[in-house]
């Protein structure tokens, strides 16, 4: 019988295996485009660099928030805190991030380091302590707004006017504000000079923390968690590290997003529905993005895009005079289809005994 | 040189106990096993077979005692450490990543890497050398291992464990889950390791597995190191005796004579998918109906389309004259048919193995144990003890978690909840999978006394010798349909395998007769 399992069957090719593989992924991403071009064919402004500006401006936050979950539900886990870490650095930003140059800078980084910082001491809590991500998140959810409303009891604070212009606005204005490139007149980047700045944080953030994490060995690990903590152990994994890692990185991101959030409103607020609302729109981002909360499917660039669908949604209740109150009940029907349309799937299936693997 | 080699231990064990709350899993073990060879542990379940390559593969330490490998005296912590020294284990629960791809699955502990992140086109390639060495060439590496049969999976664990370059590779029964095909290519590979100098333990309850492959053999029982001796020096009713410590007169309880029975459950023209192709059937009341042929030639899916599992079936099954295909479960064992399924996984399919010993078995018939909406303690508790008492369950209380069983006893526990429902027609999936052989003889006894009491069974086994001696009839499955049917006598090992190969190319036939079955 050996004799006849020598040929090899063709195989597919490199890209229909990972259409295949990531069939919620490839679908998020052509549910974002027609979204966003019905968007831009009814809006009377539609195409144009403004409207593009406002739209990433009012999504970065959500993207990130959502990025940071998407780490979470990877090893599968899930931060009920992530809100509340975004509202808690965007409190410290608001405090921080002004003065001179160097100060701004330094500001930055602390907000973001204080967000690294959160999301560590979750992971320890989580390992350390065994207990479940959803309740330790919770508690430490709660101490993170506690924290947020010692800052900033009232919501204020100045935060560098400057770099609010340059960091909400396109890349030529950033160049302007900063004089850089000649004013940001340099021949070289007028083809790139339309592009949002928000835009190009988001791409600099996951191309240079998440694709390279992704290829490390404790990125696989994540991986390995969400999947079958039982054989990632037996197989030598590090296990601990690993978790450390995802839930520093998810603090990480929710530090990115509330130091955007400080910078894009000027000020600090410890609101505390609102972090609630980012926490559990983060959960649906990572949902209709094409992770599973199980575990050990999805990657973070498809949170990001999840986060995008939810936004462009929302748009569109600003140019179809809709009430806004509907807002929620659509992006609830939204949800529950695309996690409908995952399922059909489930409906090919022919031995049912395969619906409960 | 090499005589030298072999002649000296690889790994060594002196003196090792182990003890788990109290109860004694190895007690004063002196254990060794050498290079270039194959040693087969034998031993009942609870015999300490699984502790003793635990604790060699760095998943449980020993209480005391010392471990010796190539020299040197270790203790390892986890299992990483023992597959630097050399020590890797193909376990029986797989432990594979689902939802990550064969490659990344091959290299998961220590993948290939550029610049500190993974080389993801040389692991590809290392994988599929892996893949091409155990002759799965036919196995995708970047193919996502859920998305693999469960024999394939096992390969691709052999393929990783192969990828540590072990000098002592266990395999613990690892050829439960192959396919016909699959095993007769790791007998190849196991062959091919031991002249390259590999060592190996095999822990098998496959008898005739150990005699093909096994240069020397150790029996355990009660956690103790009872006999190490070389193939051929110890019949097999010998090895059977040391290893359940008493004499075993008849293996298989007393055929009564063959009759000709009336069908009861009557299967006809059963199709599905691609892989039930025109099955018919019929099995009488009080007969037991053994399932043959070689693996994966749809038995499995005959059972699942019987229990109503599976969507889309057609074809004609009616059970004392009545009835269709069963739309569910919940439709095959209530109202008319009243059919039971052992299934083949007792750890998924067969039991919620955190819940307690009396809720498992209660959870098929609470129909019979409730008061209106509520479940009655009373009746429950009856049920609970006669479902013990007739299996003969050990155990400490009802109220334990069902986990806390050994594999026969949950097993066990799997049969006594369909029994509790009063089935007249039980199918079994291989309800002997993993289990010791003192469990094994007392479920042939069982299957006896249920069809003496008139129940209809159907019984799918992967060991011929099961089938030759407990059932009145036995079909043999090839492609999907049923080719031969032989009873009473007619039922031997020869006619079963050639049934099995008869309709098969010459060539596959020569090929199957050099494996002993």
């Amino acid at each position: 019988m050996s004799a006849v399992t020598a040929t090899t069957p063709p195989r597919a090719s490199a890209l229909a295996m990972s259409i295949r593989q990531n069939r919620g992924f490839y679908g998020a991403i052509l549910l974002l485009a027609l979204l966003y071009l019905v968007y831009n064919f009814i809006h009377p402004r539609g195409f144009s660099t403004n409207v593009f500006i406002a739209n990433t401006n009012e999504s970065v936050a959500l993207a990130f928030v959502a990025m940071a979950q998407a780490m979470t539900v990877i090893v599968g886990g899930l931060d009920l805190s992530v809100g509340a870490v975004m509202t808690l650095t965007s409190c410290i930003a608001s405090e921080l991030v002004r003065g001179e140059p160097w100060q701004i800078v330094l500001g930055c980084i602390v907000s973001v380091a204080a967000g690294a910082g959160f999301g560590l001491v979750n992971g320890l809590v989580i390992v350390y302590g065994r207990l479940q991500p959803i309740i330790a998140t919770l508690a430490t959810g709660a101490v993170a707004i506690g924290l947020a409303l010692l800052i900033r009891p009232q919501p204020g604070g100045e935060v560098d006017l400057d770099l609010n212009w340059a960091v909400t606005n396109s890349i030529k204005d950033l160049a302007e504000t900063y004089h850089l490139f000649e004013d940001g007149e340099a021949a070289w980047l007028q083809p790139v000079a339309w592009v949002p700045v928000p835009l190009l944080i988001l791409v600099i953030v996951t191309a240079a923390v998440w694709i390279p994490f992704r290829r490390t060995v404790t990125g696989r690990t994540l991986y390995a968690i969400g999947s079958s903590e039982g054989a990632a152990y037996m197989s030598g994994l590090p296990i601990n590290r690993a978790k450390l890692w995802a839930f520093t990185l998810a603090g990480f991101f929710a530090g990115c997003a509330g130091l955007y959030l400080a910078i894009q409103t000027g000020s600090g607020n410890a609101d505390i529905p609102q972090a609630g609302a980012y926490t559990l729109n983060s959960i649906a981002a990572v949902v209709l993005g094409g992770i599973s909360l199980l575990g050990g499917v999805g990657t973070v660039i498809g949170a990001l895009i999840g986060a995008l669908i939810l936004r462009a949604i929302s748009f569109y209740f600003r140019i179809l005079s809709i009430d806004p109150l509907l807002q929620p009940l659509v992006e609830g029907v939204v949800l529950l289809a695309a996690v409908s349309l995952g399922a059909i799937r489930t409906l090919r299936v022919k031995n049912r005994l395969e619906l409960f693997r | 040189m090499l005589d030298e080699e072999a002649a000296r231990p690889f790994a060594e064990l002196s003196g090792v106990s182990k003890f788990f709350s109290g109860a004694r899993a190895l007690e004063g073990v002196d254990f060794a096993c050498r290079q270039g060879s194959i040693h087969a542990i034998l031993g009942e379940n609870g015999a300490g077979k699984s502790t003793l390559i635990k604790i060699m593969a760095g998943v449980v330490q020993p209480d005391s005692g010392t471990l010796t490998v190539a020299g040197t005296q270790h203790r390892f912590s986890r299992p990483a450490e023992a597959a630097k020294a050399g020590i890797v284990c193909v376990f029986q629960e797989l432990s594979l990543m689902p939802d990550l791809s064969v490659a990344d699955n091959i290299s998961i502990s220590d993948p290939p890497r550029r610049f500190g992140l993974i080389d993801r086109r040389a692991q590809r390639e290392r994988a599929e050398a892996l893949l091409a060495r155990i002759h799965c060439e036919d196995v995708d590496p970047r193919s996502l291992i859920r998305d693999l049969s469960l024999s394939r999976r096992q390969m691709v664990e052999i393929a990783k464990a192969l990828g540590k370059n072990p000098k002592l590779l266990i395999l613990d029964e690892a050829t439960s889950a192959l396919t016909s095909r699959d095993v007769d290519t790791v007998y190849n590979v196991l062959g091919e390791l031991k002249t390259e100098g590999t060592g190996m333990l095999f822990i098998s309850h496959r008898m005739h597995e150990v005699e093909a492959l096994c240069d020397t053999l150790s029996v355990f029982r009660n956690g103790r190191h009872i006999e190490t001796f070389d193939k051929g020096a110890r019949t097999q009713d010998e090895i059977v005796k040391l290893m359940i410590g008493r004499d075993i007169v008849h293996q298989f309880p007393p055929k009564p004579p063959v009759l000709a029975r009336k069908p009861h459950l009557a299967v006809s023209d059963l199709k599905w998918e691609n892989r039930l192709n025109g099955v018919s059937l019929s099995v009488g009341k009080g007969e037991i109906v053994g399932l043959g042929g070689l693996d994966g030639q749809g038995q499995k899916e005959l059972l699942l389309a019987l229990f109503g599992v599976l969507r889309g079936v057609e074809g004609k099954v009616t059970v004392g004259g009545e009835g269709g295909i069963p739309a569910s479960p919940a439709d095959a064992k209530g109202g008319r048919s009243r059919i039971a399924l052992v299934p083949e996984d007792r750890k998924t399919e067969g039991l919620m193995l955190p819940m307690s010993i009396a809720d498992n078995l209660l959870v098929a018939s609470f129909d019979k144990v409730r008061q209106g909406p509520f479940i009655d303690q009373a009746k429950s508790r009856q049920a609970v003890a006669d479902a013990i008492a007739q299996l003969q369950i050990k155990l400490n209380r009802p109220d334990d978690p069902v986990a806390s069983l050994s594999g026969g006893n949950q097993q066990k526990v799997v049969i006594a909840k369909w029994l509790l429902t009063q089935p007249e027609v039980m199918l079994l999936n291989d309800p002997t999978r993993g289990i010791d052989v003192g469990t094994k003889q007392e479920l042939y006894r069982l299957m006896r006394e249920l069809a003496d009491k008139d129940t209809a069974i159907l019984f799918y086994s992967t060991d011929y010798a099961e089938l030759i001696g407990c059932c009145d009839r036995v079909a043999v499955m090839y492609d999907g349909r049923i080719v031969t049917e032989f009873s009473g006598a007619a039922i031997t090992e020869e006619a079963l395998v050639a049934a099995a190969l008869n309709i098969t190319r010459p060539a596959d036939t020569q090929a199957r007769e050099a494996v002993p079955a």
